[in-house]
């Protein structure tokens, strides 16, 4: 103990205490050493990120181009070329997921936060919800394969959307609940006092003051299903053509996506195609970037 | 029942010039599951007056208030044996709307709780709540000048509620309460987490809004009763084996009740013996 701390004066009237920090002292240094190592490892943590978006740069940003948004995916030999259906498709198949998970998740959101917190079927739910979250997602693609492209006939856009919904859903109804049970008990009370109802108080009070944290959970769930590609493999396959074709949207037909068009240039032969799967996955994560920081600038948002 | 709890009917027997009951509350068990919170607490509120609930924590002030307007409803395993009646009808009456009770009893709690929304917003809550139809800007103004806060808000109505201070938010508060009229403002502890400077001019408001409003207030602070107070009810808590019970002491005229208090209990309260 005494080698630890400063010692402690005999009596008042000593010579003048010395309020300096001494560095010989242990308890200085360990400290000094301890925020050390955190700074250290927040430094590495943040490595993974930087030095991918590096080497996408490096690798994938002398590709960027307007071609890149405009043009269809080239055919073997061919040069230049982009990925625009892709880019399509992955909107369209990440929207028909949150179109499906969004209103499913907000609505058990407020069945686990506010109306039967503690029932059995809440805490049932809350499990399966958490489970949810650690599903590979290569497993949400073979659900979906087989409740809508076996019974369809067809790999597709909703088929995807499914598979997509499916892994946002646990997010979505997790970070919803957290942000309603941060509306303080207080404004509820207030709302109660003020002669409301209990859907009253859940429409009127708790989802708006919750607002910023549910799209929070939202635009990360947005963001993570944007990059999937597993359950896409199953889903939407691909395609190499736009989604809208002639001023007419197949929607029952397999569809591009990013992920996947990364995932079937990069095994190529040709320099062209795997130039542009750099390029996509430039732009693919840029595209996550964009949701995440949406997700943040939402999440700061209050009132 | 003994003499103590009788207190409240004697007084309303004796009577004054015009004491008209608005809530006759009789409250003679109030149970939060097996636990009994609170016995033979009869209060009447006598419209136009402020009444003051003081006493010990844990003596069931806050209970017996929330009880006025149902706000103990939401509280699992809140039940009482007694009555409440507002305007000679049973607050508790089956087929009652516990919503529509609080329409008419509004409440300010001890945290000044204005909600996620504009200040504007905040009073104009209650109106739409009630699908009011009027001039909508001039009601929210004719609140919050009641409320004393107009001329410190009024060019910013669009700022969040939660931008203003605590006192702001508090005087928000009640500027929301009273926007849709209610007969009765409960207040518990409205100044318990204001400053001295704010606790004055929510006390001055008080005193101008018993004009149009009954006030029943609860407060921990004995000199908040004496300053605002036209009656005062004390309560104490007694502790048994099944928990610590609130009961009324005694309810009067709060200067009797400050300077001639009858029970022995009260005089040791008043003197700050125990708190």
């Amino acid at each position: 103990m005494s080698g630890q701390n400063p010692s402690l004066p005999e009596n008042e009237t000593a010579v003048a205490p010395q309020l300096q920090r001494s560095w010989v002292e242990r308890r200085a240094l360990r400290s000094a050493l301890l925020s050390g190592v955190a700074w250290i490892a927040a430094i590495i943590a943040s490595i993974p990120l930087f030095s991918v978006l590096y080497g996408l740069i490096v690798r994938g940003g002398h590709r960027l181009s307007l071609e890149l948004f405009t043009e269809l995916p080239p055919a073997g030999f061919e040069e230049g070329g982009g990925f625009g259906n892709a880019i399509v498709g992955t909107l369209v198949t990440v929207t028909i997921g949150a179109l499906i998970s969004i209103p499913i998740g907000i609505l058990a959101a407020t069945f686990l936060g506010e109306l039967e917190p503690d029932g059995r079927v809440a805490q049932a739910a809350r499990f399966c919800a958490k489970t949810l979250t650690g599903l590979p997602s290569i497993l949400a693609g073979v659900f979906a394969y087989a409740v809508v492209v076996l019974t369809t006939g067809t790999y597709s856009a909703p088929a995807a959307g499914v598979a997509l919904a499916l892994l946002m859903l646990p997010t979505v109804v997790l970070t919803a609940e957290e942000a309603m049970k941060m509306v303080p008990v207080n404004m509820k009370n207030a709302a109660y006092g003020m002669g409301c109802t209990r859907s009253q108080v859940i429409w009127k009070i708790v989802l708006p003051t919750a607002l910023p944290g549910i799209l929070t959970g939202v635009m990360l769930a947005v963001a993570r299903a944007a990059g999937e590609t597993a359950p896409l493999l199953f889903t939407a396959l691909f395609s190499s053509y736009w989604f809208v074709e002639n001023g007419h949207a197949e929607l029952m037909a397999p569809i591009a996506s990013l992920s996947v068009l990364i995932y079937n240039f990069s095994g190529m032969p040709y320099e062209n195609q795997i130039e542009l799967a750099w390029a996509a996955s430039l732009v693919l994560v840029l595209l996550v970037l964009l949701f995440n920081i949406l997700a943040r600038v939402l999440g700061r948002k209050k009132v | 029942m003994n003499a103590l709890v009788t207190a409240g009917d004697e007084m309303l027997a004796s009577g004054e010039a015009n004491p008209k009951v608005i809530i006759d509350c009789k409250l003679d068990k109030v149970f939060y599951g097996d636990f009994l919170a609170v016995r033979d607490s009869h209060v009447p509120i006598l419209k136009g007056h402020i009444t003051g609930f003081i006493g010990p924590s844990g003596c069931g002030k806050s209970t017996v208030l929330r009880s006025l307007n149902r706000m103990n409803d939401l509280v699992q395993g809140f039940r009482f044996e007694g009555k409440v009646h507002f305007h000679d009808q049973d607050v508790y009456g089956s087929g009652v709307d516990p919503v529509v009770v609080r329409r008419y009893i509004g409440m300010v709690f001890q945290q000044p709780n204005p909600f996620a929304m504009s200040i504007f917003d905040n009073v104009a809550f209650g109106l739409r709540l009630n699908r009011f139809k009027g001039d909508m800007a001039e009601r929210v103004e004719n609140a919050l000048r009641k409320a004393a806060l107009w001329d410190e808000v009024k060019d910013k109505l669009k700022a969040s509620g939660l931008s203003l201070s605590g006192g702001q938010q508090q005087r928000l508060c009640i500027a929301r309460a009273i926007a849709t009229n209610p007969s009765v403002i409960l207040m518990d502890e409205p100044c318990s987490a204001l400053d001295p400077i704010a606790t004055r001019r929510i006390e001055e408001l008080m005193k101008e809004l018993k004009e149009k409003y009954t006030i029943a207030l609860v407060t921990h602070n004995m000199q908040q009763a004496m300053r605002v107070a036209d009656k005062t009810a004390f309560f104490s808590v007694e502790i048994s084996k099944s928990g610590r019970t609130g009961y009324l002491v005694e309810l009067g005229d709060t200067q009797q009740i400050f300077e001639d208090p009858r029970e022995e209990l009260t005089k040791q309260y008043i003197r700050g013996e125990f708190s």
